[in-house]
């Protein structure tokens, strides 16, 4: 008796060992091997010394970045560095907060999203967002979250819209667990779900960029591991521009990773060549947690 | 050890919830003593005939309130066509467009000053505007002064049950392509939307019970509503007329008119606290 609870406590140190050493190896951040690795997509969205502001304090500076069509590229820095304006700005969602300014362009395949003749109506129409806490609408049904934007573009058929939701839902990994309780208010899922939700609810206008903003922050890891497989199937039809905190996160669904600090884009390059082999000091040194 | 410090604490914490409980208590009364008083003077004449028969003349007993408890509703109604579309779409601009802006501040300082305004006041003011102009007496002008009251309680609720709709929402809204006019409507009325129709029972509750302002607008008559642009009957000026009579019946009368006029307030408000409580609404 005794001794058998000896062997099991030997087995579970032998275990917690195990556990560390296995550990210690993930903090070597992986880099996730592409299948078409080195194909080089065409461009779709290009910032031209992108500056921004927020009253007096100037929260980007000259920013150029070119972003290709569907890869996943990921913006990382410390909080506060000004990645969650850079991508606000492509949507032009930077200007609706009051007091905000803008210099610079940005162009959407061939036409500046800045030009006055462009409603930011249609940007955000073709650029989509999904913000860090879910907001999905809450006296809305599941099925109107999804077809809102639709609908309120003018579809009234109410056969496209039943496919259109089914097929965002589909497209957002959500369709399986919803789609007994489409009436059900979207306020009532769970957090992860209500993210996948939201994601839905972009795709189902006929967007080609959609932004995320941190969209895993306020998920627990199940949920997590969820959008990343997500954003890897959605890669293959549109374009993504993902803001994390979480490293380990830009390395495993990223072609492309950008470094932020204080408003300025300190290197951006391959992700994998980031990850091992940064060209700037300081992205090493935030990279490897010395930092930030 | 300081336990002296400490008794004495325990005591004075024991003294303040003491205190503060005997106010609640003392607070409860009138609104308590007061529902029993109109509920056991009211009760004695309240039965089906009261409610759907016209008064009777003096001395002929029987007779009821039909005619006003009508009258109450068509008010209510007439005041609700003028005070909830101005009030609702004053509270929506407010909080949608006129954050900082100094007309939004001229709205809001008027706002709050008509709210504190007599109802007498109003009730001359609709006297001077409605009843000179049509030579008489009539619903609409009761309705109108009472619309007038509306506007101001209706304004402010709306602005604020709008303001606390997240701004997350809005910008979820925008970055769908939804442009700001739609936003507005589909989305963020439609998540206030509770907490919005609960601000307007509760300001029709409050107009329910203004008598003041019908004394000179709407006035008073023993017989059906015929048309709105005549005096018509309410309650509460029935209530009025009945309680300064010299008559035992019409007094006892007053008192089951009160009884009537409480319990439709009432009923208003536990209404209006169902909306805010519904699980789809606004505060989940």
């Amino acid at each position: 008796m005794i001794d058998e609870l000896a062997e099991k406590d030997k087995k579970k140190e032998k275990k917690k060992v195990e556990n560390q050493e296995h550990r210690g190896e993930a903090r070597k951040i992986e880099v996730a091997h592409h299948e078409n690795e080195g194909e080089q997509h065409s461009l779709k969205m290009k910032a031209e010394g992108v500056c921004a502001w927020f009253g007096t304090k100037q929260a980007l500076y000259d920013v150029n970045m070119a972003i290709y069509e569907k890869d996943v590229t990921a913006i990382i820095g410390p909080s506060g560095c000004g990645k969650s304006t850079l991508i606000r700005c492509f949507n032009r969602m930077h200007e609706t907060v009051p007091g905000s300014r803008f210099a610079g362009d940005i162009f959407l395949e061939k036409d500046s999203i800045f030009d006055p003749r462009m409603d930011p109506v249609v940007v955000r129409r073709r650029v989509g967002m999904v913000f860090q806490k879910p907001t999905p609408f809450p006296t809305l049904s599941i099925y109107d979250n999804v077809a809102i934007g639709l609908r309120l573009n003018g579809m009234r058929d109410k056969k496209v819209l039943d496919e259109v939701v089914e097929k965002s839902l589909r497209k957002a990994a959500l369709w399986e667990e919803v789609k007994d309780s489409l009436q059900k208010a979207g306020g009532a899922l769970s957090g992860g779900q209500q993210q996948r939700l939201c994601i839905a609810r972009a795709l189902a206008i006929e967007l080609e960029v959609l932004l995320m903003d941190e969209p895993c922050s306020a998920l627990d890891p199940i949920s997590t591991t969820k959008i990343e497989e997500l954003i890897h199937e959605l890669r293959q039809n549109y374009t993504i521009i993902i803001v994390t905190h979480n490293m380990q996160q830009a390395a495993r669904v990223s072609q492309r990773t950008a470094f932020m600090l204080n408003g300025k884009l300190i290197e951006y390059d391959a992700t994998e060549k980031m990850f091992t082999n940064p060209e700037n000091k300081l992205t090493e040194d935030y990279i490897t947690g010395r930092f930030g | 050890m300081n336990f002296d410090y400490q008794t004495r604490r325990k005591l004075t914490d024991r003294t303040m919830v003491f205190l503060c409980g005997a106010a609640a208590f003392i607070a409860m009364i009138p609104l308590v003593s007061l529902i029993l008083y109109v509920l056991l003077q009211g009760f004695k004449r309240l039965d089906w005939a009261f409610l759907t028969h016209l008064p009777a003349p003096v001395g002929v007993p029987g007779g009821g309130m039909a005619n006003a408890l009508l009258g109450t509703l068509t008010l209510m109604l007439l005041a609700s066509l003028v005070g909830l579309p101005i009030g609702i779409m004053a509270g929506i601009y407010l909080s949608e467009y006129g954050k900082k802006n100094k007309f939004a501040w001229a709205v809001r300082f008027t706002s709050d000053v008509l709210s504190g305004v007599p109802s007498i006041v109003t009730g001359i003011v609709a006297y001077t505007l409605v009843v000179k102009p049509m030579h008489n007496f009539s619903a609409i002008a009761g309705g109108i002064a009472l619309g007038f009251m509306m506007i101001p309680i209706v304004t402010r609720t709306t602005e604020e049950l709008v303001k606390m709709v997240p701004h997350s929402i809005r910008e979820a809204s925008w970055a769908l392509g939804v442009p700001q006019w739609q936003t507005i409507l589909a989305i963020v009325i439609r998540t206030a939307k509770n907490g919005i129709l609960t601000g307007v029972l509760l300001s029709v509750a409050r107009i329910a019970g203004e008598t003041a302002p019908l004394l000179f607008t709407s006035f008073n008559n023993q017989f059906w509503p015929q048309s709105p642009d005549e005096p018509t009957a309410s309650l509460t000026v029935q209530v009025f007329t009945y309680a300064i009579s010299p008559f035992k019946d019409w007094q006892d009368q007053a008192w089951t008119g009160a009884l009537v006029l409480l319990i439709l307030v009432l009923a208003i408000n536990l209404a209006a606290r169902t909306f805010f409580k519904n699980p789809r609404g606004l505060l989940r």
